[in-house]
């Protein structure tokens, strides 16, 4: 959909999916836009496997993280945690602290003369906190902070906290109103006691539909609450002066974080600059400034000078955000041919003292179905805070509606693939699960159960939604300077994914350069806004502006050059580092040479993201969903040891579309993080809070259990090659959806391979006994 | 899976617990005093032979130059090299030998430098990720682990180079397992994994041919 009165023209367009059959499609494209991009056969650089241009600078140990700055004068920032999970502060006492000689600031973050912030909520909840010279003095200053407490009633489990009589977690000013991350982002819901809600969503007339079923599958899921236990912690250095802020922060959105500093202390944009080279992972964990984030700012105005904050591995665990813990219900009616004709769900879910635990839409709109309803809430607990986490309520979601339609599939009586061809209107899947199951030898799968070795084998499927998110305020500059030199700017980030590289071989193609001869400047808000590292977006945000900027600079350039030349600009194209002639490639010049004869030392163009050549399904602000969602498919093969009760995750094929492919080497690499994590919550993860004191006892990395190199599967990766004609590249995002399909499919497979079906995470050693009926389910989560 | 003093002499051997017993004091000065006498491994001590609680000067052998540093005794190597050393390749992602991300190589053989004090090196030379490409060409496990994208966010590829590269020097033709062994205890939250054991595997067979 094209702004009214924007100049087009009409552009013929590759369409479909590649291992089908490509066929063409007709789009209005913006007249300064780039001519449509031929399938990925055809293409030099995108699509091909680059290895990523900061390769080099990750190995030898030069790439600067955020915890590797270190500035002229640098404090060191610590932050004083709450030991209770809930209470209000009558007094601080931060006396002692203030007069330690190596201490330069003080701040308090609870206020007892403020009713509002008061109260502390959880274990861990930032108290007060100090800048000195060293860590070892911040450290110690801590502990000279004396904090009076007054211990409140607190509930640290989801069930006990909707009990009619549980402690209040909130009171009506405290309860968070809005949903901060997660779906369904709906405000102003009803709060009774501790539960907010139900968001509901409504399609057709569920009891009829049940009404009209032939059979209806019922199930109740739970998953954990799981930890985003990125590698880097959450890092920052403020340095505040009196001519502006400048941050540098381990962070998923420079762009934004620059927006939260100016309102949150009054600074004009133009005054706050975001920095990060190194981003050592975030997961959705470090999308917005967070409470380091703010005390550093606070601290560094304070002190008049640079404070760096580096979180320690428990306040990683207990104040970084956590994937929400859910418990849902949910009822499928179908009829005996296979089609649905009711869904119903029911959920409750926590993220400790804030919102967002709903389940996403898959149990809405990954099958066919004419009726739908849905009631959906929040659950307050004293504890940490909750936020986005790769696929945030489409992987829990999933969890559960695979295994109801596998439920079905069985009652049916039919093979779950076929049942799924039968349901799902999906042509991306059906395409991924017939390769799928080429791959994974699905034709070998025996009856559930079937297998007489103790160590019985299993294979499973499940399947993957994921909405194709599209930042509209993401823009870039390519420059072409005199000495034949380009670089290409974006406030971006590289989350990991590697993005820079991906810019390289877009603007690459366009000149006809290789991709090391692009030099790639992002993360730095000086450059042009560049979208966020989350929802994966950055690529489907960001790649069209970059081919359409570097198209517009090299008009710029043939129109120099075909004045040398003496042809007509048009007539000009770039190849193999070369401007030559369309019609007579031996007449032209090299792409030094053509810069060389340039008017003035640089040019340069700057584009931004454009409307989706098909127009888009949903604009919300500056975030805008795709037409197309983005559809995978996961195959798991496990083996379980019956008299142990360890499933071992043996080989996972996972398919997966994310529009047109633009680096497979760099996808391969998030489909394969991805399945891991996937795999890992499906195994080992757990955030274990002690109930008698709401505190969390695995906060750490050795016994809160991350899948190691020793669980790791085969993991056979296939990316779909999908063109749907809507912008400059066609591409979109894969770090999410690769997440989502793991964790049923592995217990879609758990299930053949058993026939015991495990309907709550972790599937650890004991609840799988226990689902074997070996032993008393006692304590399980 | 690196451990904090591994193939050094027994009784230079220094857990960060046993250390911050002050009766361990005198332990970790006699261990220093043993290598006073060489240009690398020096500690100053008090009369006593005990050091700190204030800074001590300590001079390690580092990538091969002789290094001195004021550091108070309870620091450990990882922030030794991240903080006064200037040597930030090295990454700490738990401070508790739960990861490995802060590898480095001790005569040799990979530890994690968080789980032990800067003065415990004494005359042990250390190797870390800025020391491993010689002259500015890559080891091959840095190349291939480049070439075979073993790498996403980074932060944890300088301690898990560290570790194939370590395995590399000691098995030459490892098997897919034997890198899953030394890599065990490393943990990467971007799931590179599977590419680290293909990176290794292929810069054995380059080292070869």
């Amino acid at each position: 959909m094209m702004a009214a009165g924007e100049i087009t023209r009409t552009e013929t367009f590759p369409s479909g999916i590649a291992s089908v059959g490509l066929g063409t499609i007709e789009r209005q494209v913006p007249a300064d836009e780039p001519p449509p991009l031929p399938a990925n056969a055809a293409l030099t650089l995108i699509g091909k496997p680059v290895p990523r241009q900061n390769g080099r600078a990750k190995v030898t140990g030069a790439t600067r993280f955020t915890v590797d700055v270190s500035l002229p004068g640098m404090l060191h920032g610590r932050i004083l945690r709450a030991n209770l999970p809930h209470a209000r502060i009558r007094a601080i006492d931060v006396s002692a602290a203030a007069r330690d000689p190596g201490v330069r600031a003080v701040l308090l973050v609870a206020r007892p003369d403020d009713p509002a912030a008061a109260v502390v909520r959880y274990v861990g909840a930032p108290v007060a906190a100090v800048a000195a010279v060293s860590m070892a003095v911040a450290d110690e200053a801590l502990a000279l902070i004396r904090v009076d407490y007054e211990p409140l009633p607190f509930v640290a489990d989801m069930d006990a906290a909707r009990e009619p009589n549980a402690p209040p977690v909130h009171d009506a000013a405290s309860a968070p109103q809005g949903h901060p991350s997660g779906y369904p982002a709906a405000a102003d819901l009803p709060l009774d006691g501790n539960v907010r809600g139900p968001a509901t969503e409504r399609r057709g007339d569920a009891a009829l539909g049940f009404a009209q079923a032939d059979m209806v599958v019922e199930g109740e899921y739970r998953t954990q609450v799981q930890t985003h236990c990125c590698m880097e912690p959450h890092a920052i250095v403020a340095d505040w002066r009196t001519d502006g802020l400048t941050v540098h922060m381990s962070t998923q959105y420079t762009a934004g974080v620059r927006h939260e500093l100016a309102e949150v202390f009054g600074l004009p944009l133009s005054r706050v600059r975001v920095v990060v080279d190194g981003m050592g992972g975030g997961f959705g964990s470090k999308s917005t400034l967070g409470n380091h984030g703010r005390i550093a700012v606070a601290l560094s105005r304070q002190a008049q000078a640079p404070v760096r904050i580096v979180l320690d591995r428990q306040e990683e665990q207990t104040d970084a955000g956590n994937r929400p813990g859910t418990w849902q219900r949910l009822r499928v009616g179908a009829r005996r041919d296979g089609s649905l004709t009711a869904i119903s769900l029911q959920s409750y879910g926590t993220a400790g003292l804030t919102v967002g635990a709903g389940m996403g839409n898959v149990a809405q709109a990954l099958y066919a179905c004419p009726n739908f309803e849905s009631a959906q809430h929040d659950v307050f607990i004293n504890a940490g805070p909750g936020c986005a986490m790769r696929a945030p309520g489409n992987v829990p979601g999933a969890f559960g509606l695979e295994q109801t339609i596998d439920e079905l599939a069985e009652r049916l009586g039919v093979d779950p693939l076929a049942l799924r061809d039968r349901i799902d209107p999906s042509p991306v899947r059906r395409e991924e699960r017939r390769i799928g199951a080429a791959r994974i030898g699905w034709q070998h799968r025996h009856a559930p159960g079937a297998d007489p070795d103790p160590v019985k084998r299993g294979l499973g499927v499940a399947q993957a939604l994921w909405g194709a998110n599209v930042q509209i305020n993401s823009s870039c500059e390519v420059r072409v300077m005199r000495d034949g030199s380009v670089e290409v700017l974006s406030s971006v980030q590289d989350i990991g994914t590697g993005i820079g590289t991906v810019l390289a071989q877009v603007v690459g193609e366009v000149l006809g350069l290789r991709p090391e001869q692009i030099i790639v400047r992002i993360g730095d808000t000086e450059f042009p806004a560049g979208p966020p590292s989350y929802g994966s977006r950055t690529t489907a945000s960001l790649t069209p502006p970059a081919r359409t900027a570097a198209w517009q600079v090299l008009q710029l350039l043939f129109r120099e050059s075909a004045l040398r030349l003496n042809v007509a600009a048009a007539d000009l194209i770039a190849r193999d580092g070369r401007i030559v002639v369309r019609n007579e490639p031996s007449r032209g010049m090299s792409f030094a040479e053509a810069a060389a004869g340039l008017r003035t030392d640089r040019i340069s163009a700057v584009a931004a993201r454009s409307d989706d050549y098909g127009g888009f399904r949903r604009r919300m602000g500056d975030a805008a969903l795709a037409h197309q969602d983005l559809g995978g498919v996961q195959f798991a093969e496990v083996a379980v040891d019956t008299e142990t009760g360890i499933v071992r995750v043996e080989r996972v094929v996972a398919v997966q579309d994310c529009g047109r492919p633009m680096n497979p080497l760099l996808l391969e690499s998030q489909v394969q993080g991805g399945v891991l994590m996937g795999l890992s919550y499906a195994l080992f993860e757990n955030r274990i809070l002690d109930q008698p004191t709401g505190r969390m006892v695995n906060a750490n990395l050795e016994q809160y259990k991350l899948a190691g190199p020793r669980e790791t599967p085969a993991i056979d990766v296939v990316v779909l090659e999908n063109y749907q004609a809507n912008s400059a590249t066609d591409a979109y995002g894969i770090a999410e959806p690769a997440n989502i399909a793991t964790a049923p499919a592995i217990a879609n497979a758990v299930y053949n391979a058993t026939g015991a079906r495990l309907r709550a995470l972790p599937m650890t050693p004991a609840a799988v006994l226990a689902a074997l009926g070996k032993v008393a389910a006692r304590g399980l989560p | 899976m690196p451990s904090p003093g591994e193939h050094g002499p027994a009784r230079q051997r220094l857990s960060r617990r046993l250390f911050l017993r002050s009766s361990a004091l005198t332990t970790a000065g006699a261990a220093i005093t043993e290598a006073a006498s060489a240009l690398v491994g020096q500690a100053e001590a008090a009369d006593d032979g005990a050091s700190g609680p204030g800074p001590v000067t300590i001079t390690m052998k580092i990538n091969g130059v002789a290094r001195t540093l004021r550091a108070e005794p309870r620091m450990t190597l990882a922030e030794a090299l991240r903080g006064p050393l200037g040597l930030t390749g090295t990454k700490i992602a738990c401070n508790r030998g739960a990861c490995s991300a802060c590898t480095v190589w001790l005569d040799g053989a990979p530890v994690c430098s968080c789980m032990m004090l800067a003065i415990e090196v004494g005359a042990r030379s250390v190797m870390t990720i800025e020391g491993l490409a010689g002259g500015g060409e890559l080891h091959a496990v840095q190349a291939a682990f480049i070439e075979h994208d073993a790498l996403q966010c980074g932060f944890c590829t300088p301690g898990m180079v560290m570790s194939c590269a370590a395995l590399l020097e000691r098995t030459p033709d490892p098997t897919a397992e034997d890198v899953e062994a030394a890599i065990a205890g490393h943990l990467c939250r971007c799931g590179t994994y599977p590419h680290v054991v293909a990176a290794t595997l292929a810069a054995a067979k380059a080292r070869k041919a």
